[in-house]
């Protein structure tokens, strides 16, 4: 094989390969990700061991620390209205954490409880690149 | 004060659009003058962008609360050094910065290369105050930093609590830095491929602006890392988050650039892509400041969703569509010089880093952009976790660090079988011992990864090592200079070789730092009462007893009240620490929840306390007890204890207030509750900032100025040279 | 009163900035000489040359090429520098 045709032959056989390697990235992303939720979503969708990426806001008087270092609390849609979804939570808690502030949790649903994942809690920050009125009164 | 700063503003963006019309005519009609006097305009932008960024930083450390940015991001109660940085805090703060730094970087630039250049520089000046001309139209018409209310309210919401720490002052501005500096090479391919000077002279330039780049958002990126770690629910000093994402690509993709330019100056080959590669890095980093900023992705740093998205997309459109169209059709000055002589050489093990590289670029990229892909593929956001990111990036992350091992021990062109038997021989017997130690004297052979890294390690330090000693023979033997100059005077007559190959040990220190952390860490989220303890990753850690201070914060943030725990840490009976988590509670700045609620009732924070070792990190904080119903009996009493003196006035109030917020304090040390807290232990996380440490260092040498080969050393080869063209 | 100052501010700084930016207009002949561009591509080829050959060297020193690679190597290297070093003579 003269050296031009080697070439060739390179090039194709590293474009398959990158192709297909693409392709099984493209594919497993899209098994292996979870449907992002708003409480009143997931309610009426959700199906019981898959995962869910669950952003609402916290509800007023639905916290409560549980020995052994368990967080119960309730998210509700942003924009107020529909019905909660009480989540039982262990790990780490962000800072910001607080009633009326908006998170994002990961959670699958067992039988009637929705159980996050340990440690998946992320809280926005109080949001200051916004024109939206934030969540501290000025 | 206010109107003057906007006056300046608009002075900037005037000064702007002047010097991209005096460079564009001074290039198309040869006027020397014209161009200069863009390039002037690049100064006078700096020189602008510091009055206005002066301005506005007077504006916070004064708490002039008329400007809206003061009051949104600053109070009476935020103490000095974090005014000065919460300028940075607002969206309008962040921008000036932003633009400035890059009016100042650009300045550099155009300064460097005075004297070079000189058919290319006008057009990327022309770029570069393009760009500045963007960012001050943000400033001017859409998020101006020195909008104001009248009457100007007597006190602000002040600075996040969260970013309360001394790396809000460093680890914008350098990440910044690095962000706009990617500007400056962007703007010189542009102009080289406008002008078809894609030469030698480009190269040089190309690539030094480049490593700069690199350099400064590394930094960035590295003080991020460390920011994350330090906080709760930041997940770590690496979570895969959106914006941590975004930084990331665009230093890959000029790791790779750093590379495959090696091969178009020793070859001449590789031009488009090394062109493509410049363009996209750059575009990446307008991205990254793009996504930060937008809420278009859930984030982290979720910094909501603005209305500046629109802007942003059509200039990063015009960015990617003006580079496509620039290669195209300068494609056939990006010809191609040389092939590829053979597989085994060190052409090849630069072009292998570089697919991996943009790899794993791709892999990121996919998975940060995922919710807006599945979007658009399935109606619903979906999101990829970071199992899934590791997935893909650990094994890509082997295969760089082994090929860093490789590259300093193969040669140019085509490598000899025998050359290769003597050179691998080493670095395969350093691999092979590390095996063998990581299923006998260390503890990581439950991790295959884990494993292979160690090996991957083991080959990099063993090759580097080899290439350190060979050289430094070699050195010696030909100058004869004493062993200790000999080392010194090597290395600094090969900058870029040494300095790479300090770089490649710098990152394989930082992922053996990854790798264990990441694998072997111990967590434990646990209630301890005074006295109780628990024993995490082999180390006992006790809850020794409470502490509490109020108005004086001894972390210097601000705080009113300071709640914390001593925790006493002992291994196998030996005493090894004192941790003191606390978690901080601060004014909420508006009075809402009573006046000695409101003392406490703003956001809290708590840090963790940390001790590190060169062995491993022990961590402890309290996961910040809710003060509010915790206590609320207790600041219920004191609100209405307080708010039954108010025929007493207002200095007398607040003295109270105090008072009574000592007595809660108080009573928390006298009977405390259990403490909530997360205890970590952490193998070799000193690894990764030491090993980060290293890369910089490294990348310092490489970057540092060579006086050029030297005269005598010149005399010499051109004798040399001479004689050959009296041979020939 | 801040109103002036206010003024009075802005106007210096439009002054200056207008005087600085202008001053390669209102001086051309301060302008530095136009170099050859194709002169100083030859320069930075010629410098990028005896960097290769110097690394060459070391390579060679540190025990990745074979002797009988590097003489070759070497020699081609040298011949390239030459038509460099022959083409810049051609423009002076």
């Amino acid at each position: 094989m003269n050296p031009g045709r080697k070439r060739q032959v390179r090039l194709v056989v590293s474009l398959t390969l990158a192709v297909l390697l693409a392709g099984g990235l493209i594919y497993t992303s899209f098994s292996a990700a979870d449907e992002a939720l708003t409480p009143t979503q997931l309610l009426a969708r959700a199906k019981t061991d898959l995962s869910y990426q669950l952003t609402g806001t916290v509800v007023k008087g639905s916290v409560r620390r549980l020995p052994g270092g368990v967080l119960d609390f309730s998210l509700a849609d942003r924009a107020g209205g529909g019905r909660a979804v009480p989540v039982i939570y262990t790990g780490a808690v962000p800072d910001p954490f607080r009633v009326g502030r908006e998170l994002i949790v990961t959670v699958s649903k067992r039988g009637r409880d929705f159980v996050a994942a340990p440690g998946s809690m992320i809280t926005k920050c109080p949001s200051k690149y916004s024109p939206a009125p934030s969540t501290k009164s000025t | 004060m206010a109107v003057v700063g906007r006056a300046v503003l608009v002075v900037a963006l005037l000064t702007t659009l002047f010097g991209i019309t005096a460079a564009l005519y001074g290039a198309r009609h040869g006027r020397r003058d014209w161009v200069d006097a863009g390039r002037r305009s690049v100064y006078a932008l700096a020189v602008i962008l510091t009055v206005a960024f002066a301005l506005l930083e007077v504006a916070f450390i004064d708490n002039d609360f008329a400007f809206n940015t003061v009051a949104n991001d600053s109070s009476l109660t935020t103490p000095l050094f974090y005014r000065a940085a919460a300028m940075w805090g607002s969206q309008e703060g962040s921008l000036l910065l932003w633009v400035w730094l890059l009016s100042l970087w650009s300045s550099l630039a155009v300064f460097l290369t005075r004297n070079r250049l000189r058919e290319v520089v006008p057009y990327a000046v022309s770029v570069l105050l393009g760009f500045g001309a963007f960012f001050t139209s943000l400033l001017v018409f859409f998020a101006t930093p020195f909008g104001t209310t009248t009457p100007a309210p007597t006190n602000g919401v002040g600075l996040d609590p969260l970013l309360r720490n001394p790396s809000m002052m460093i680890h914008p501005p350098m990440l910044y830095s690095g962000y706009t500096f990617f500007t400056i090479p962007f703007a010189f391919a542009v102009g080289a491929l406008i002008t078809r000077r894609v030469d030698a002279e480009w190269i040089q330039v190309a690539r030094r602006f480049a490593l700069a780049s690199w350099l400064f958002l590394g930094v960035g990126i590295l003080l991020g890392a460390r920011w994350a770690y330090s906080e709760i629910g930041w997940g770590g000093y690496w979570g895969w988050d959106a914006v941590e994402n975004a930084a990331l690509m665009p230093w890959l993709i000029s790791t790779a650039f750093l590379h495959s330019i090696m091969i178009q100056e020793k070859r001449g080959m590789l031009k488009i892509w090394n062109a493509s590669l410049v363009l996209a890095a750059s575009t990446l980093a307008i991205l990254g400041t793009f996504l930060v900023r937008s809420g278009i992705l859930s984030s982290i740093h979720a910094f909501g969703a603005s209305t500046l998205g629109i802007p942003f997309v059509v200039l990063i459109a015009v960015m990617v569509i003006g580079s496509i169209y620039l290669v195209v059709s300068r494609r056939d000055v990006l010809r191609s010089e040389h092939r590829l002589d053979s597989l085994f050489s060190r052409e090849a093990a630069f072009m292998l880093n570089n697919v991996l590289l943009v790899g794993l670029t791709f892999v990121i990229f996919w998975g940060t952009f995922f919710p807006l892909i599945s979007e658009v593929a399935t109606g619903t956001q979906s999101v990829v976790g970071t199992p899934w990111f590791d997935r893909y990036t650990v094994p890509l992350a082997l295969m760089l660090v082994l090929l860093s091992g490789i590259g300093p021990v193969i040669p140019w062109r085509r490598a000899t079988l025998a050359k290769a038997r003597r050179n691998f021989a080493l670095p395969l017997v350093a691999a092979a011992a590390m095996l063998i130690a990581s299923f006998t004297v260390l503890p990581i052979s439950s991790s295959v990864p884990t494993v292979a890294l160690f090996c991957c390690v083991a080959f990099v330090f063993a090759s580097v090592g080899q290439e350190f000693w060979r050289g430094w023979r070699a050195r010696r033997a030909t100058s004869g200079d004493s062993p200790p100059r000999a080392l010194i005077s090597m290395v600094r007559r090969n900058r870029r070789r040494y300095g790479g190959y300090i770089v490649h040990v710098g990152l394989a220190v930082l992922f053996v730092g990854v790798a264990a952390s990441s694998t072997f860490s111990r967590t434990q989220f646990v209630n301890l009462q005074k006295g109780q303890s628990t024993v995490v990753g082999g180390y006992k850690m006790t809850n020794v007893r409470p502490t509490a201070a109020i108005v004086t914060d001894p972390t210097s943030t601000g705080a009113l009240l300071t709640l914390g725990v001593i925790m006493r840490v002992t291994h196998d009976g030996r005493y090894v620490t004192t941790l003191h988590p606390v978690a901080q509670y601060y004014d909420d700045e508006t009075g809402g929840e009573g006046p000695v609620g409101s003392l406490i009732g703003g956001d809290s924070v708590s840090t963790l306390s940390l001790h590190s070792s060169f062995r491993r990190d022990i961590s402890a904080a309290i996961d910040a007890p809710d003060i509010q119903s915790e206590l609320q009996g207790e600041i219920n009493h004191a609100n209405t204890l307080v708010l039954d003196e108010r025929s007493e006035g207002a200095v007398a109030q607040t003295k109270l207030s105090y008072y009574l917020l000592a007595a809660i304090a108080g009573g928390y040390v006298r009977h405390p509750p259990a403490a909530p807290l997360k205890l970590a232990s952490s193998p070799l996380v000193m690894w990764l900032w030491l090993g980060a440490l290293v890369v910089f260092a490294g990348g310092l040498i490489a970057i540092w100025p060579t006086a050029g080969v030297s005269g005598r050393v010149r005399a010499r080869y051109l004798a040399r040279v001479a004689h050959e063209l009296g041979r020939a | 009163m801040t109103v002036v100052l206010g003024i009075l501010a802005i106007t210096v700084l439009l002054v200056f900035i207008i005087w600085f930016v202008s001053g390669p207009l209102r001086h051309p002949a301060s302008a530095a000489p136009t170099q050859n561009s194709q002169q100083r591509a030859l320069e930075a080829a010629r410098d990028a040359k005896y960097a290769e050959i110097r690394d060459t060297e070391l390579d060679y020193r540190t025990g990745k090429l074979s002797e009988e690679d590097f003489r070759t190597l070497d020699r081609q290297l040298r011949a390239e520098a030459v038509e460099i070093l022959r083409s810049l003579d051609k423009l002076r």
